[in-house]
C-alpha cells in the first residue's frame, strides 16, 4: 500500500515522542547545560596547567623546555629564571600558554619527565579578548597538586607511586634524566636573548 | 503543455553559485552550477576554502607531533585518521604492535565507522527534507560512542589516541562495559532507523535512480569506500589488504546493485550492521591484559623530537568510513618527514560530482553531494 512506509516511520517518531513522557530516563537525552552538567571522564583533557607542591612558589616545572619544543602548534613560551650572576635556575621566570593556539592534544603532558604539566578539566573559559585574556601567564596556570588529585584520582595514584619509587632511588635516576634535558639547552638557548619580547 | 508565448520567449542558461555558506554543502564547499530551467547542465566544484596547509605543516614537525593534526583532517572520524597515519609510520620504521593494542585499534576504527555512517545518513536524510528528526536520533547514538571515546582518549572528537606501535593508554575500568552496551543497543537503533525511513515512499522516489554512478566510471575515477561498493564493485581494503588483524574477523561486504543515492544510503546501513558484528568478535577475542605499546614504539613516543626512522618511503592505507585513506611518507632519516602526502577519500570521491549531477534536477544535486559523504576538513586539507 502506498504510504504505508511513511506511516511506519511516523510511528517511530510517535513512539519516541511518547517515550519522553512515559520513560523520561530513556526517552530524554538532552542535558540542560548551564543548570545541569555531565560528569567529565577522568582522562578528559582541555588546556594545560602547571602543578605546584604546597605553595605556589614551589613550582614543579624546571624550565627544561621539552614541552615547548614538542608542542605541535608551538603555543608554550618558557624563559628560565636567572639568579643575580646570570646563572640559569631550574625554575621558569616566564611560562605562557596561548590558549588561542593550543589544540588540546596533550603531548606536553606525555613528554614532561617531571610530571609538572597536565591537562585541565576546566572548560568554561570564554573570554572577551583574544590577545590579552587567552594568553595565560604562569600565575594563572599554577594549580596545586591536590587539585590534580581531585580531578584525576587514577592518574594521581599512578604518578605518586612513580615519584615515590623515583625518590627512593634518587641518585641512580637523576643522571638518567640529564641526557634528555641537555639537547634542548642547545637549540633553545638563543631564545633566552629574546626576553623583552615575551616578558 | 506550453504557454502560448513560449516559442518567442528568449531563454538562456542560468549560472547559480551554491555555497560556500550553504546549509546543504556540509561545510565550506562551493558548486558553480549552470542550469537549464531546473536541470543541471554543468557543475563545477570549487574547493579550497578550508585549506590549512596540512601537508606542509607535517613536514615541519616530528612524526608524532603530526598525530593531533591528522585528527583535524576528517574531524568526524579522527580515530581512523590516526590509524592510517600510525600504520604508515609503522611500515616506515618497522614497528610491531602488541596483540591487545591491535584489538583496541580495530575496536576504535569500527566504532568510528558507526559514528560516521549514522551521522552521514542523518544528514543525508536532512538534505532530503526529513528535517532533523533522523539527525537527532543519529546524534543520540553517536553521543554514547563519543562518551566512550572521551573516557578512553580524553577527547570526544579530536582523540589523538593512536601511537606508533600501539595506542596511548589502556581502557579505563568500566569502559569495556560501555562498549558492550553500545554493541548490544546498536542493532536496535539500526532497526528503528530503518523503520523510520528506509521504506518511506517519498525517500524512495527522491533517491532511487538518482545520481547513478556506473561501475566503470567508479573504477576509473578511483572511487573507494561505500560509494564504490554501492555501484556493485566488491572492493574493501579490510578484505583486500587485510591490514592490522582484519583477517581474524568474519564479516561480509555489502554491495549495491544500481549505484544510485538509495544504494549509497542503504549500503551504509548494512555496513553498520557488519561493524557491530566485528565489534562483537573483538569483544570476544580481545585478550584481558597485555601491552598496549611495543618497546620500539615507546622509543618513538617518549622523545618524538629525537626519534629518527630509517630513510625510505611507506604508504599506509586503511578502509576509513569514507573510503581508502592513505598516508604516503618519505623519510630522509631526519626526525621530520621529507615528504608527506595524504590520499583523502572524500576529495577523490568528490571528483565524480559533475558526472553524477549532469541531467539531474538542481534539488537532486544537493542529495547527490550528501550521498558522496564529504568532510571539508579532508577535502581541502
Amino acid at each position: 500500500m502506498f504510504g504505508w512506509g511513511v506511516l511506519k516511520g511516523m510511528l517511530v517518531t510517535l513512539w519516541n515522542f511518547l517515550l519522553t513522557y512515559l520513560w523520561p530516563k530513556k526517552g530524554i537525552f538532552t542535558v540542560q547545560y548551564p543548570e545541569k552538567k555531565l560528569p567529565l571522564a577522568q582522562r578528559y583533557r582541555n588546556f594545560p596547567f602547571l602543578v605546584y607542591d604546597g605553595t605556589p612558589h614551589m613550582i614543579r616545572c624546571v624550565a627544561c623546555k621539552i614541552c615547548e619544543s614538542e608542542c605541535p602548534p608551538k603555543c608554550i613560551y618558557i624563559i628560565p629564571e636567572k639568579d643575580a650572576e646570570g646563572r640559569v635556575q631550574k625554575k621558569p621566570a616566564v611560562f605562557d600558554i596561548d590558549y588561542a593556539i593550543c589544540m588540546n592534544c596533550g603531548l606536553c603532558e606525555e613528554v614532561c619527565p617531571f610530571d609538572s604539566i597536565f591537562m585541565d578539566h576546566e572548560y568554561e573559559i570564554s573570554k572577551y579578548n583574544r590577545a590579552e585574556d587567552l594568553m595565560v601567564r604562569k600565575e594563572a596556570l599554577l594549580k596545586p597538586w591536590e587539585y590534580f588529585a581531585k580531578i584525576r584520582p587514577h592518574d594521581f595514584e599512578r604518578i605518586e607511586a612513580k615519584r615515590a619509587a623515583k625518590s627512593a632511588k634518587a641518585k641512580p635516576v637523576a643522571p638518567a634524566e640529564k641526557p634528555s634535558q641537555k639537547p634542548d639547552a642547545g637549540p633553545t638557548s638563543p631564545q633566552q636573548g629574546s626576553v623583552p619580547k615575551n616578558g | 503543455m506550453s504557454l502560448p508565448c513560449a516559442p518567442t520567449l528568449k531563454t538562456e542558461l542560468l549560472e547559480v553559485s551554491i555555497g560556500p555558506q550553504h546549509p546543504s554543502t556540509h561545510g565550506v564547499f562551493r558548486m558553480n552550477a549552470v542550469l537549464d530551467g531546473e536541470t543541471v547542465v554543468k557543475l563545477k566544484p570549487v574547493m579550497g576554502y578550508l585549506h590549512r596547509n596540512h601537508e606542509q605543516i607535517a613536514e615541519t614537525l616530528p612524526y608524532l607531533a603530526n598525530m593531533p593534526y591528522t585528527d583535524r583532517l576528517d574531524y568526524i572520524c579522527s580515530m581512523t585518521n590516526n590509524f592510517a597515519y600510525a600504520l604508515a609510520v609503522e611500515k616506515l620504521a618497522g614497528i610491531d604492535v602488541p596483540e591487545r593494542a591491535q584489538y583496541l585499534r580495530v575496536m576504535m576504527a569500527e566504532l568510528t565507522r558507526l559514528v560516521n555512517h549514522s551521522l552521514l545518513i542523518g544528514f543525508l536524510l536532512n538534505d532530503l527534507g526529513a528535517w532533523f528528526t533522523p539527525v537527532f536520533y543519529a546524534f543520540r547514538e553517536r553521543e554514547k560512542i563519543l562518551d566512550f571515546f572521551e573516557a578512553v582518549s580524553g577527547s570526544r572528537m579530536m582523540c589523538n589516541y593512536f601511537r606508533f606501535g600501539g595506542v596511548k593508554a589502556d581502557l579505563p575500568e568500566s569502559a569495556l562495559d560501555q562498549v558492550r552496551r553500545i554493541v548490544r543497543d546498536y542493532p536496535r537503533f539500526l532497526d528503528e532507523f530503518e523503520r523510520l525511513l528506509a521504506g518511506n515512499e517519498i525517500l524512495k522516489s527522491r533517491c532511487q535512480r538518482v545520481g547513478i554512478l556506473p561501475k566503470e566510471l567508479a573504477v576509473n575515477a578511483s572511487i573507494t569506500g561505500p560509494m564504490l561498493r554501492a555501484s556493485g564493485v566488491n572492493y574493501d581494503i579490510r578484505k583486500a589488504d587485510r591490514y592490522s588483524i582484519y583477517d581474524r574477523f568474519d564479516f561480509r561486504v555489502p554491495l549495491g546493485m544500481t549505484g544510485d543515492v538509495y544504494d549509497r544510503y542503504y549500503v551504509r546501513v548494512l555496513e553498520m550492521r557488519e561493524s557491530v558484528k566485528i565489534l562483537e568478535q573483538v569483544l570476544k577475542q580481545m585478550p584481558e591484559k597485555g601491552d598496549i605499546l611495543s618497546a620500539k614504539g615507546l622509543q618513538a613516543c617518549r622523545a618524538p623530537r629525537m626519534w629518527k626512522p630509517p630513510a625510505g618511503d611507506a604508504y599506509g592505507r586503511i578502509e576509513s568510513p569514507k573510503g581508502e585513506l592513505g598516508f604516503y611518507l618519505v623519510s630522509d632519516g631526519s626526525p621530520k618527514p621529507y615528504r608527506y602526502h595524504v590520499r583523502p577519500p572524500s576529495f577523490i570521491n568528490l571528483t565524480v560530482l559533475e558526472d553524477l549531477c549532469i541531467g539531474q534536477k538542481i534539488a537532486d544535486a544537493v542529495i547527490i553531494l550528501g550521498s558522496i559523504d564529504i568532510v571539508l576538513g579532508e577535502v581541502d586539507r
